[in-house]
């Protein structure tokens, strides 16, 4: 799908934040992904127009971030960290369980479309090893027990996790009257006026 | 089921994080203990990240006090304290602000929240508990430096501290602390978040601001060597990290001089540290930079009380992934940069990795050096390869599958990706590891893979060979001369 009309008014208002629009293309990509789960070849196209990008550039440049997903996955993106801190307190046996317990390899998607199972990289929660994310939220000092609590709850919609793509569910939004103002770097070649007064340099 | 740790078998009891021990509930991970708090003070209330709470206890009065302040004498302050870059490594953030160039403006302030170095868990605390000290800080920063335009760039996977971000900069500029004419006065800068998308080497500040213009996070070629000079959109540009400008609000209201009543005279105020790892009670705790040392953070009552139950310390990494490892010699080293340098390693981004000693050397090496395999950008040969051929080779040794001269091509590998001198027959552990690292690479990421193989190889080097030659040895296939492949 492409952007829907609520998603293209979001897209201006980011775009008008940055100097340069090719600036929002990673906010954007992350919206697109919001509105479907995963990055679709429409909306891709679509965000390139608005940032002034071709297709293959949005395609090139989104391949290189992990978090950018070409194809569905699902509901819960289930990510178990295994980094030193995890490791060192069992942080590859909770992925090994997290993946015997919901019958999929790594990287794998369960048959109802309900989980994706990944190994994560450090994910800053090294002193509450070992630890998870499900669609980026975390889950701490996570015991086999714990793991297949959390998964009866995440079926049971206990959790209140959004479906993958959501991240923050509070976004930036700035009045147009309290914008300090936002100019290409050609425009903004003036020493600010606080500056100014102070008779510092130009 | 059992055997504890990174020899395998599921790791039990935890420790305990019941209230009482320290741990605040609504801060997992933080550990409120006696000492001074500079950044981590407003922590203690459960609502620390409204405005409410911000304003009610002293938020954005660092602000007003730099208003009161020429821009160049806030500037003075952040340099008479000594502030010390809390990102990795260690630049005084005062003199890096120095180098922008006069006259070509725009300028810009990037603030690297990407936090994502193995065992680093301080930046994210700071998002989500404390926003508005944050901002406050940009604030101070920008004004300082004649900006208009600031950056908060947000790893893409701290959902939560998105959230928190994004409600205290519509909080901020509702009530007029952020956006145009900031408490009135003709100061006028626009904070906006960014968010990254799951990619450790953004953190690298060329990357990040490849990054924030819309692109794939490769390091750019150096020099110039500071973002200073050239940055984003080409422009003079400012990187700082989360917690070096979490300092400047308390800074700005008390003082250099009070700043530099704590601490050390060369690293002064305080640090956040994370120390995870094989402990009694792992936290990330708000300690007096310069003046404690890793015994008294590992062992002391007030930090960690010791290494979890009936174990004994076997080895530590002293500031992230991409330091070299430490050992029991180097318990009394001070927390301070230079002390920490001269014995071949850096506190780098405030991470300790505690190991005791269940842990496999060869298999926690293996870890880490996967970790910077996957996160190469593949911009350059030696970081790119190399680290592949790290991880493969080192997993190879952890299957059985090792072979004799595995030792000697990981340093070899190693010394193409960051020059020796690795003497080789150096397995007593007496020589430490160079630091910092030359490298043939564009960035010290790919240095930072060989710091964890060369550190275990220099103390293990029995344990690699023992699991060297319990192998069967290769067999050889023989093709006969003239056979078709
Ligand atoms: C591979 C690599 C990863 C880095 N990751 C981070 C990071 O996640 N957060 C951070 O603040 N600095 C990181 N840095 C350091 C930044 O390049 C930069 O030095 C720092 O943000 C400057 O801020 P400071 O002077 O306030 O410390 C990284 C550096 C390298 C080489
Ligand atoms: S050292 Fe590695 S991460 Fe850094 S630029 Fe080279 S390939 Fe990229
Ligand atoms: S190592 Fe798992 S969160 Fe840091």
């Amino acid at each position: 799908m492409t952007l829907s009309p609520a998603n293209e008014a979001l897209a201006a208002e980011i775009i008008g934040w940055f100097p340069r629009p090719r600036s929002a293309l990673i906010p954007l990509l992350h919206l697109a992904q919001a509105q479907d789960g995963y990055l679709t070849d429409e909306a891709m196209r679509r965000v390139g127009e608005l940032v002034g990008a071709t297709p293959a550039e949005v395609k090139g440049t989104a391949g290189f971030y992990e978090m950018f997903r070409f194809e569905p996955v699902g509901t819960y993106l289930v990510n178990v960290c295994t980094n030193i801190s995890c490791l060192l307190w069992g942080g590859e046996e909770l992925l090994e369980h997290a993946c015997e317990s919901l019958d999929v390899e790594v990287g794998g998607t369960t048959d109802d479309g309900m989980f994706t199972v990944e190994e994560a990289e450090c994910i800053a929660a090294c002193t509450e090893a070992p630890c998870l994310q499900v669609n980026y939220r975390y889950r701490g000092r996570v015991t086999p027990a714990d793991f297949d609590q959390l998964i009866e709850d995440l079926r049971a919609g206990r959790t209140g996790i959004a479906g993958h793509g959501v991240l923050a569910q509070v976004r930036q939004s700035i009045p147009a009257e309290r914008l300090a103002g936002v100019f290409p770097p050609e425009q903004a070649r003036e020493a600010p006026v606080w500056l100014a007064r102070n008779g510092a340099d130009g | 089921m059992g055997t504890p740790s990174a020899t395998g078998g599921y790791p039990a009891p935890l420790p305990d994080r019941s209230a009482g021990a320290g741990y605040l509930q609504h801060a997992p991970g933080y550990v409120l203990n006696d000492g001074p708090k500079l950044v981590t003070g407003r922590f203690v209330h459960e609502d620390s990240f409204t405005l409410e709470r911000s304003v009610a206890t002293g938020g954005y009065e660092g602000l007003r006090a730099a208003l009161e302040m020429t821009p160049a004498a806030v500037h003075d302050e952040v340099r008479a304290a000594t502030l010390l870059g809390r990102g990795g490594a260690g630049f005084p953030a005062g003199v890096k602000w120095g180098f922008l160039p006069p006259g070509k403006r725009p300028y810009y302030l990037v603030v690297n929240g990407d936090e994502s170095e193995p065992g680093t868990y301080k930046d994210r605390l700071l998002m989500e508990r404390d926003p508005h000290q944050l901002i406050e800080g940009c604030l101070i920063a920008c004004y300082a430096l004649g900006l208009q335009q600031c950056f908060l760039y947000v790893r893409g996977e701290m959902a939560l501290a998105q959230e928190r971000i994004a409600a205290a900069l519509n909080d901020a500029y509702a009530a007029g602390y952020v956006g145009r004419g900031i408490c009135g006065s003709d100061f006028s800068v626009d904070i906006v978040m960014a968010w990254g998308a799951g990619a450790y080497i953004v953190g690298e500040e060329t990357a990040l601001i490849e990054s924030l213009e819309g692109r794939r996070g490769m390091p750019r070629l150096k020099p110039p060597y500071f973002p200073a000079a050239v940055g984003l959109y080409g422009q003079p540009t400012i990187v700082n990290n989360v917690e070096t400008l979490s300092n400047l609000p308390w800074l700005m209201v008390n003082g250099s001089d009070a700043y530099k009543g704590h601490g050390s005279e060369s690293s002064p105020g305080t640090r956040m540290f994370a120390v995870s790892g094989h402990l009694r009670r792992p936290g990330v705790y708000e300690v007096e930079h310069g003046v404690t040392t890793f015994r008294e953070l590992i062992y002391g009552d007030n930090f960690c009380r010791g290494i979890r139950e009936g174990h004994e310390l076997k080895m530590f990494i002293p500031g992230g992934g991409s330091a070299p490892w430490f050992f029991e010699d180097h318990l009394d080293l001070p927390l301070e940069a230079r002390p920490v340098g001269a014995a071949g390693s850096m506190l780098g981004s405030g991470a300790i990795v505690i190991m005791d000693d269940t842990t496999d050397a060869v298999r926690a090496a293996w870890r880490v050096v996967k970790f910077f395999a996957r996160e190469s950008c593949g911009k350059c040969t030696p970081c790119r390869e190399g680290t592949t051929w790290l991880e493969q080779i080192l997993r190879r040794i952890l299957d059985g599958e090792g072979r004799p001269s595995d030792i000697d091509l990981l340093l070899d590998i190693g010394d193409n990706i960051s020059p020796g001198p690795y003497p080789v027959a150096a397995h007593d552990g007496s020589e430490a590891v160079p630091f910092p690292p030359r490298q043939t690479t564009i960035c010290p990421l790919g240095p930072s893979a060989v710091a964890p193989v060369v550190s275990t190889i220099r103390r293990f080097r029995h344990e690699y060979e023992a699991k060297i030659t319990r192998r069967d040895p290769i067999p050889i296939e023989v093709v006969p001369v003239g056979a078709s492949q």
